[in-house]
């Protein structure tokens, strides 16, 4: 697989400079009261890659899907596709653009049938507009947009449930209508949101093999996922964040061993042994870290935070 | 003892009169925005409002010609659908609603205020202005016309032709919408307005489209309807109008293009049989049914209808012409 992408030497550092990148984010923050969800110094993804986003719960992942997608607004910050800036546009514009997102929670539009919920998405439709429903032909490019539809449904065997409501799929089947529906659009960049989450791992394999193609058919693919082995799988380059930033970037094989990496999974005292003397006290380097926790969290509630964060 | 033909008749009457017309229109505007876009426009009657009044008023203090009195009455419908819209259309639905049926009251209100007395006739009603309505009309206006067995006066019988001649002509126009693309899009916002948005739909402007078209059907509806009636009261404009137009639509089937037109009628029939019944039922020195009040039959009537929509929404939640197995899906 990744010998069909010639080694290119990237240095493995957050926020590390790509030969041809296709997105390229530039100081983009985001707040939410007091809690800064996205410090992004300098982002760029390559063209013709998969790239993974990892990083715990938190860290941000898909508030900057949110962001780069028009979906949310950044306090500071500026991206480009292309070389032309995104910031600022609506998410229909940056759609339009050709960087097209899915969902972590799939929105399959459950009473459309399913070949019209790819209908749906194929651009630049006449008859999508107000007189050019009533006025304009809008036949013949109807026919075309379905036939496009039934190849695409086929490629991702749903082509049996064109007819059927999208309501009525399962849920890994809808992760790949939502698939299938993006391609409609002729995207340049594919941003998908935990595409494997809540998929039984029967159908994991398959959405793995239609993600790979995606790269095969030169488009840029982002995700974010979970599950290390499908990192490991399927990805040319893997991203990590943490509390917003982006604590590293590398090949997936090299992440494992990233102090940075493990520390921001683990807690960076998880390979200490706790010592506890008789009575169940702390003692020792034990009883320092759980000083240090007690007091970091009445200074949280000092603070009037609450714990969550 | 019951008439039945006497009954039917006043039935079938109602269910092809000037109220059914009226809700028909009125529920075929929010059929477009609730039943398509998913909009939750709770003041159509406020459009019905400033259609008629659009009308009224720019015939009998500016001097217009009728149709020109149409045209604003028309358009009137388009500036509050877009005064309405422009604020709240980015924000959640419910807000759309709270602001549509706050605007239809505040819009009854000023109409009948003592203030607007020399502009809108205030309580006394406006009166005057659609003389030049009835010219055209083949029937004589005094004289009774038999058609099926059903007896209508001929100045309401035009406006009946008219009337269904509109709703006609509506119903082509929504049907044209709703099969193409734009149609597609609509239900898909409806649907998730943010899958819309990841597809490059510009949700805004489909909503607001919808919204302005369904506000041009319930000013033509008030129009239609004002232009039967020759006066205008601004208490008939009232925040349950907007509801029975509702019913209607729940009882047709919402999201299918003749849904609206036979909800309002079935509604109406209902309401006509129903209150006939009662009337014959609770009258004369020995009635049929004693425990109930002749005067208390209008209210009892909607309280049926109610019992009515309410075992319809248990065994037939779909309406009349739903797709049943889309209603099941928001149970699962």
């Amino acid at each position: 697989m990744r010998a069909e992408h010639p080694v290119i030497d990237v240095s493995a550092l957050p926020g590390a400079a790509k030969p041809d990148p296709v997105l390229m984010i530039d100081s983009v923050t985001r707040s939410f009261g007091g809690l800064r969800a996205v410090d992004v110094e300098h982002l760029e993804f390559q063209r013709g890659w998969i790239t993974g986003l990892i990083g715990p719960n938190g860290a941000g992942k898909t508030t900057l899907f949110n962001l780069i997608t028009g979906f949310d607004r950044p306090n500071t910050g500026q991206w480009t596709f292309n070389g032309t800036p995104l910031s600022g546009l609506a998410a229909h514009q940056v759609a339009r653009c050709g960087v097209v997102r899915t969902f972590q929670l799939t929105k399959a539009l459950a009473k459309l049938t399913v070949l019209d919920n790819m209908r749906l998405a194929a651009p630049r439709q006449s008859g999508e507009r107000f007189f050019g429903a009533l006025l304009s032909s809008w036949g013949r490019q109807e026919r075309a947009i379905t036939e496009k539809a039934m190849d695409l449904l086929t490629r991702f065997r749903l082509d049996a449930k064109a007819g059927d409501l999208a309501g009525c799929l399962s849920g890994g089947q809808r992760k790949l209508l939502e698939m299938a529906r993006a391609l409609m659009m002729d995207p340049i960049v594919v941003m998908l949101d935990e595409p494997m989450a809540g998929v039984n791992p029967a159908l994991t394999e398959s959405l793995l093999q239609h993600v790979k193609s995606l790269r095969e058919d030169g488009m840029t693919v982002v995700f974010v996922e979970h599950d290390m082995d499908v990192i490991r799988d399927i990805s040319d380059w893997v991203v990590v964040m943490a509390q917003g930033r982006v604590i590293a970037e590398g090949r997936p094989d090299t992440l494992s061993s990233n102090k940075a990496v493990v520390d921001a999974y683990l807690g960076s005292h998880h390979d200490q042994a706790l010592e506890f003397d008789a009575e169940g006290n702390p003692v020792g380097q034990t009883a320092q870290l759980a000083a240090e926790m007690h007091s970091e969290l009445e200074a949280a509630i000092e603070r009037g935070k609450g714990l969550s964060a | 003892m019951i008439d039945i033909s006497t009954l039917l008749a006043n039935g079938v009457a109602a269910a092809v009169g000037p109220s059914t017309i009226f809700f028909a229109l009125l529920a075929i505007g929010l059929n477009i925005q609730f039943g398509y876009a998913g909009l939750l426009n709770f003041g159509q009657i406020g459009f019905a409002l400033v259609g008629a009044y659009g009308m009224g008023i720019a015939v009998v203090h500016f001097g217009l010609p009728l149709w020109s009195g149409v045209l604003v009455g028309v358009l009137a419908g388009v500036v509050l659908a877009l005064l309405l819209g422009i604020p709240t259309l980015r924000l959640r639905a419910d807000y759309l609603a709270i602001v549509t049926i706050a605007a239809a009251e505040i819009l009854r209100l000023i109409t009948r205020s003592t203030s607007m007395t020399n502009f809108s006739g205030g309580t006394q009603g406006l009166t005057g202005y659609g003389q030049a309505f009835r010219q055209p009309s083949p029937f004589d206006n005094g004289r009774f016309y038999n058609v099926f067995g059903v007896r209508f006066l001929g100045q309401d019988l035009w406006s009946i032709c008219v009337g269904w001649a509109v709703v006609g002509l509506s119903l082509i126009l929504v049907f044209l919408l709703v099969r193409s693309p734009w149609g597609r899009v609509l239900k898909a916002i409806r649907e998730d307005e943010d899958a819309a948005r990841a597809l490059g739909k510009n949700v805004f402007v489909y909503k607001m489209q919808a919204l302005v078209l369904g506000g041009v059907f319930g000013a033509i509806g008030g129009i239609i309807f004002a232009l039967t009636t020759q006066s205008l009261t601004p208490d008939f404009y009232s925040p349950p109008q907007t509801f029975f137009a509702y019913a209607a639509l729940i009882i047709g089937g919402a999201a299918r293009v003749f849904g609206p037109v036979i909800g309002s009628m079935i509604f109406w029939f209902v309401l006509s049989i129903t209150d006939n019944f009662l009337r014959q039922a609770t009258a004369g020195s020995n009635p049929l049914i004693s425990f109930i009040d002749n005067q208390d039959v209008g209210a009892i009537r909607f309280i049926l209808v109610g019992v009515g929509l309410a075992l319809l929404m248990v065994f037939r939640p779909q309406g009349i012409f739903g797709n049943r197995s889309e209603v099941l899906l928001d149970a699962r």
